[in-house]
């Protein structure tokens, strides 16, 4: 086990190394620098000016160079500099990285409770008109895009009912730390968290919905029936840690998933995350932050393979790691 | 031999839904099954054999599927049960072991949890008292080393052992009834020899009557004590083992018989029963099922609606065209082939 | 000279282990087996689940990795031939798999299950293909309009023809034949293994037939192989391995065999009994250290056994 983590931490250096390679030349394939935007922030800045800056940064440098310098930086846990909020990307992260973490977790949460009673409800009862209302919902969130699907969430209930706030993570002036602070927090993310969540389920009630039917028919199940189980423990016991292995295998990416952002409900619901940082940052051309944060994703979805892969190997005795 | 029944099925039908239609695929059938003996149904596949071994403990789907008839059981009619109370007979008075021992358990639970289960639900013994009987249980089935498989799972174990373990849940609670559907059927012959051996010996120390389904004939002549024939939903023979593969009446049991390559050595060719079993929906129902089949017999020797005779005591067989059957490369009476496939056996 | 010659013929699966995931072991799934069949003639070859016997066969086909050894086919070696050469030799050896449910696309037409074979090796119209396919689904005893359809349209022993058909399209001198009827009902076994033994006679083909089943064996096959831990126990012609079988693992496959008599069955179980316990005292002294059986030893023109 352990042996197995380690193998494929070590084998991630090197994945992540192309990831970053890819991720430098795409990012200096893209027209533009990272003094672009500052030229066009101030016109008066004579071209002469800009030049010496390019060298200055080292832009002129050859782009191994360039590369070098830019994995070292990483390496020792510089992640540079945003040059259009002019502070640190760590710490620019860092502050957007708490909230896309509070809603990513509300998130994952809502998913799951929502669409595992209703993936096993609508399997068991399969064509029933219980079943035929929840797959009704989920070809209906699966045909509506997310960003019409949040809208029309943030319109009603928070512009038409008031009920919710329609932006930000948290009021301001509320004295951070105090427990209305916390309450005001969870009082923004609501929203975002039924939106995001609503849409999130389809493919989870779909895929266990149809889990369930495949092992209601498993050899398994009328040995368990000719037992004696009764009905509701060949469910409990039987059809639904069977069903619920796919789901597992996804467990991973998603736990990572949450650091990840989720570009559309943060953009949508103004919700200061790194998913709403990365799309700002991609307008604003500042690369160096865009660079980090698909690093980071990167990262994320890496270590998210291997927790899957462990989670699973925990929950199926087949599968042996190490 | 004992003659008590265990089991006595009276005008059973079970029919499946195609498309809003109910189709039988056993249709009025009518048998008794004795305490201690091995009662064998024979087959191919859409015979309704497996309908039979399923319906008599209702494991199937109740929306697509109607069962008529009785099912009389210890006095009680089975098919009128509650489903609670059907729980309560499935697995402690009726075992059920299944064809494939690898689908069969549940690959997430521990073996000594699977057997265990039975005892959970129709026992009120301690959880040491479980744990012991489902060691002692296991070395039952001849299990070497039964702690360790206890803790083990299923695709840790061999096929055969696996199917140890299925035999082991069916007995668990020592039923008086064991229901069979191909219990060999996807292991090896010396693994089949060995399995059919076991489920001898455990039915003679618990004087249970066992229904053993199998499209294996020669499962059959090693196991059974009484057989039975199907065709299309219906018996079409029914005979004492040494009777049925001595003097096979039904056309249909002498030609399953004459397609054997294991009873007729040295022949070239085996005998091919012409057409295809009909589907559920195309079985020629009221007359002669399997008339179609032998259409080089005139139709004046089927009974209109074919009963079943007794021709010798307790030596059973649907309609008339026994009387006249050949074989269609053959003049007259055909018995002699047969006859000769099993003395050239061994 | 034989048509197909299997020499030495080794299939090795690593196994990986260890922190840097470096091959620790082997599972020897063939490992030694050398076999020759006569044009014309039927070799069975017979064995338990994981005696190596599929693996053979696919090993001669090319569906597994050959790790030591030679086939030779027609004097020519088909492990030494490069891939392109390969292929003309490709088109004489085709096969047939076990579950006519599953070895066919199901989502093509059989027309095109059938001519994927020729479309492989010959240049034909479309039209000629068709005259092709449907002359050899009337060969294998099916309506030519069933070109037209899909698999699931057909019955377990039609399938299996259609598995056949395109087994026979590209004219193979040698087929083999992975448990061919082991999926299928007695009826429907006893059609196919009939029509197996027509066509046999019609095109002069050669058969490796890979089968479990020892009643069918017998019933098919000319010579035959017994195979344990990859390797051959006993070889011989029908009557040797039936009535003469000199290995004990030959004996307890024999015995296991089902007795149609029911009048026997006493005698059946004690004989069974007697060579149980046989097996169980004799079998590790013909064994090497290995665990693997002894090389074959010719007791008669035609029976070699593996016994010291």
């Amino acid at each position: 086990m352990w042996k197995f983590t380690l193998r494929r931490i070590l084998i991630m250096i090197p994945q992540l190394f192309v990831l970053s390679v890819l991720i430098f030349l795409l990012a200096k394939a893209m027209p533009g620098d990272a003094l672009t935007g500052a030229m066009q922030a101030n016109p008066n800045v004579s071209p002469q000016v800009l030049a010496e800056q390019r060298e200055k940064l080292g832009l002129n440098d050859p782009a191994w160079q360039q590369y070098g310098r830019w994995v070292g930086n990483l390496v020792q846990g510089d992640l540079g500099k945003s040059y259009v909020h002019k502070i640190g990307v760590a710490d620019l992260i860092g502050s957007r990285l708490a909230n896309t973490f509070y809603l990513g977790v509300a998130i994952l949460v809502l998913t799951y409770l929502i669409s595992i009673p209703l993936g096993i409800l609508s399997g068991r009862y399969q064509n029933s008109l219980l079943d035929k209302t929840i797959t009704g919902y989920t070809y209906l969130s699966f045909a509506t895009p997310l960003f019409i699907f949040a809208l029309l969430i943030l319109f009603v209930f928070g512009f038409q009912l008031g009920w919710f706030p329609t932006s930000g993570s948290v009021d301001v002036g509320i004295d951070p730390g105090s427990g209305s602070y916390y309450a005001n927090k969870f009082y923004h993310l609501i929203l975002p968290a039924i939106a995001g969540a609503l849409v999130s389920t389809t493919a989870t009630i779909q895929y266990l919905r149809n889990e369930v039917i495949d092992t209601r028919l498993k050899d398994f199940v009328k040995t368990a029936r000719s037992k004696g189980v009764p009905e509701s423990k060949v469910y409990s016991k039987h059809i639904l840690r069977n069903s619920l292995l796919p789901i597992a295998a996804f467990l991973g990416y998603d736990l990572t998933g949450v650091l990840a952002g989720n570009l559309f409900i943060e953009s949508i619901f103004g919700y200061p995350g790194l998913g709403q940082l990365f799309l700002q940052s991609i307008t604003q051309r500042d690369y160096s932050v865009v660079t980090i944060l698909v690093m980071l994703s990167g990262l994320l979805a890496l270590i998210g393979t291997l927790l899957s892969d462990i989670i699973l190997s925990w929950v199926d005795p087949r599968i042996r790691i190490g | 031999m004992n003659t008590e029944s265990v089991l006595e099925i009276r005008d059973l039908t079970v029919a499946f839904r195609i498309k809003d239609e109910y189709y039988p695929a056993v249709d009025q059938l009518n048998l008794t099954i004795n305490k201690n003996e091995v009662l064998a149904i024979v087959g191919e596949s859409g015979c309704g054999k497996s309908a039979l071994a399923l319906s008599l403990t209702r494991l199937h789907d109740s929306k697509n599927t109607r069962i008529e008839g009785e099912l009389l059981f210890k006095g009680q009619d089975l098919n009128t049960l509650s489903p609670g109370q059907m729980n309560k007979i499935r697995g402690s008075e009726i075992g059920m072991i299944f064809q494939d021992p690898l689908t069969a358990l549940n690959p997430l639970m521990t073996i000594g949890k699977q057997i265990e289960e039975n005892l959970d639900y129709h026992t009120s013994l301690s959880r040491k008292e479980k744990t012991k009987r489902v060691i002692e249980l296991l070395e039952n089935v001849n299990i070497v080393d039964p702690k360790r498989v206890y803790a083990q799972y299923p695709h840790e174990l061999s096929g055969g052992m696996r199917q140890r373990i299925m035999i082991a849940i069916a007995i668990a609670c020592r039923p008086s009834l064991i229901i069979a559907d191909e219990p060999t059927t996807a292991l090896d012959v010396t693994i089949q020899s060995q399995i059919l051996d076991l489920l001898k010996q455990l039915q003679a120390e618990n004087d249970a009557g066992i229904v053993l389904i199998t499209h294996d004939l020669g499962v059959v002549a090693e196991m059974a004590d009484r057989v039975v024939v199907m065709y299309a939903g219906e018996i079409v023979e029914i005979a004492d083992v040494n009777e049925l593969f001595n003097n096979p009446k039904h056309p249909y049991t002498r030609s399953l018989l004459a397609s054997m390559p294991g009873a007729n050595v040295g022949q070239e060719s085996l005998h091919v029963i012409e057409g295809r079993v009909p589907s559920l929906q195309n079985i020629p129902r009221g007359s002669c099922r399997f008339s179609e089949r032998i259409p080089w017999i005139p139709q004046t020797h089927h009974a209109e609606h074919p009963e079943l005779n007794e021709v010798a005591p307790q030596h059973w067989v649907r309609c008339t065209c026994y009387q006249n059957f050949h074989f269609e490369d053959e003049v007259g009476d055909g018995k002699e082939i047969v006859l000769n496939g099993i003395a050239g056996t061994q | 000279m034989a048509l197909l010659e299997l020499n030495n013929l080794k299939v090795h699966y690593p196994i990986r282990g260890g922190f840097f995931q470096r091959v620790v072991s082997h599972v020897k799934a063939v490992d030694g087996l050398s076999i020759q069949i006569e044009a014309g003639k039927t070799y069975g070859l017979v064995g338990e689940s994981g005696c190596g016997k599929t693996t053979t066969g696919r090993a001669i086909i090319g569906l597994n990795k050959i790790t030591e050894g030679n086939v030779t086919f027609e004097g020519q070696d088909l492990t030494k031939i490069a891939h392109k050469n390969q292929h003309s030799l490709r088109r004489d050896i085709q096969m047939i798999f076990q579950d006519p449910y599953s070895s066919l696309n199901g989502r093509k037409r059989v027309l095109d299950i059938i001519a994927e074979p020729l479309r492989n090796f010959e240049n034909l119209t479309k039209e000629e293909e068709r005259r092709r396919v449907q002359d050899l689904l009337e060969k294998v005893g099916l309506n030519p309009e069933a070109a037209f359809k899909y698999p699931h349209e057909f019955s377990g022993g039609q399938r299996q023809r259609i598995g056949i058909a395109r087994a026979l399209t590209l004219n193979p001198k040698l087929i083999i034949a992975d448990e061919p009827v082991s999926a299928l009902d007695v009826s429907v076994q006893a059609q196919v293994l009939n029509f197996m033994k027509e066509i046999q006679k019609e095109f002069n083909l050669t058969y490796l037939f890979i089968s479990h089943d020892l009643g069918i064996v017998r019933h098919m096959c000319d010579e035959i192989g017994i195979m344990y831990r990859g390797r051959l126990v006993e070889q011989g012609n029908t009557e040797d391995i039936y009535e003469n079988p000199q290995h004990v693992y030959t004996k307890r496959l024999i015995s296991a065999i089902p007795n149609i008599d029911p009048g026997q069955r006493q005698a059946s179980t004690q004989a069974r009994q007697h060579i149980l316990s046989s097996y169980q005292q004799d079998l590790n002294n013909l064994l090497d250290p290995e665990g693997k059986p002894l090389a074959l030893k010719s007791i008669s023109s035609s029976h070699q056994v593996a016994l010291p």
